[in-house]
């Protein structure tokens, strides 16, 4: 098991001008892996579509609290996690089939299949009433060799 | 991040610029269907040249001005878009309708 060497956390309320904030943070949190401008591109794009779906879906009916977390480990693995305490997701296998939405006419129901395709892992647990938890996890090609443990 | 609306006779382009997420989406969506309803155009260009980030809430915005120009009469295409954006276009489906 490869070791953390660094770890955030960030919490912020459902309101959708936080979708930007929550890529520019992924954003500048991953850029110390030197990421390619690909790389970093997949990351924001699935992290977007993450606290999209806890706005729009998990606190339909309100404002909440979004938990984003995100740890850097030695091998180059950056495993992230968006949270919500909302409404939870009654059926998680066919939310996650592309195309499914219950979202109306302006929602194509990609997101999952856009997080799958997008990130090396992903892994959604959910309970009606309590919230969902989407764990993302990709690999960062590490290009140049840093001596990251003294910094 | 906007929106630009040019129109001609019959054609309306709307430039995007900027990034489109569920937030921004809104806005972008309001004024496009604001200019769709006034003008009725028999062609709606949506030009993507300027957009710099797409997350999923950009292929809704297509699909639903699809819907709405279609329902108006008219046709829609997008043009410009820039090929960073190609792999979610591709995921969506959204090529074989013929708007690019
Ligand atoms: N955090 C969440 N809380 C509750 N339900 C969710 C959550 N995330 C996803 N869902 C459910 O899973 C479905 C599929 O999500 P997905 O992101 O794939 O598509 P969408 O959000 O509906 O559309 P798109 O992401 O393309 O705009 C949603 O329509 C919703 O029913
Ligand atoms: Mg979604």
């Amino acid at each position: 098991m490869a070791e953390v060497i660094n770890e955030m956390n960030v919490n912020f309320f459902s309101r959708s001008c936080n979708e930007s904030f929550a890529r520019t943070v992924i954003a500048a949190f991953v850029a110390q892996l030197d990421p390619t401008i690909d790389e970093l591109a997949d990351i924001k794009t699935a992290i977007s579509e993450a606290v999209t779906n806890c706005i729009v879906h998990g606190y339909k009916s309100g404002i909440g609290k979004i938990y984003l977390t995100a740890k850097i480990y030695e091998n180059g693995r950056i495993s992230i996690k968006v949270k919500d305490r909302g409404c939870g997701i009654e059926n998680v296998e066919q939310a996650m089939e592309p195309l499914f939405t219950t979202g109306g006419s302006e929602r194509s129901g990609l997101g999952f299949a856009v997080m799958q395709s997008f990130m090396d892992k992903i892994k959604v647990t959910s309970k009606v009433g309590k919230g969902t938890t989407v764990s993302l996890d990709k690999y960062i090609i590490r290009r140049t060799v840093k001596n990251e443990k003294n910094q | 991040m906007g929106v630009e609306i040019l129109k001609s006779s019959s054609e309306v382009t709307a430039k995007i610029e900027g990034d489109i997420d569920h937030h921004t989406a809104a806005e972008i969506r309001r004024i496009i269907d604001e200019n769709i309803s006034l003008l009725r155009p028999s062609l709606l260009k949506l030009d993507f040249g300027g957009v710099q980030f797409m997350d999923s809430s950009g292929i809704g915005l297509i699909m639903g001005r699809f819907k709405l120009v279609k329902t108006a009469g008219g046709n829609l295409k997008v043009v410009n878009v820039p090929r960073r954006l190609e792999r979610m276009i591709k995921m969506s489906g959204l090529t074989k309708l013929g708007i690019f």
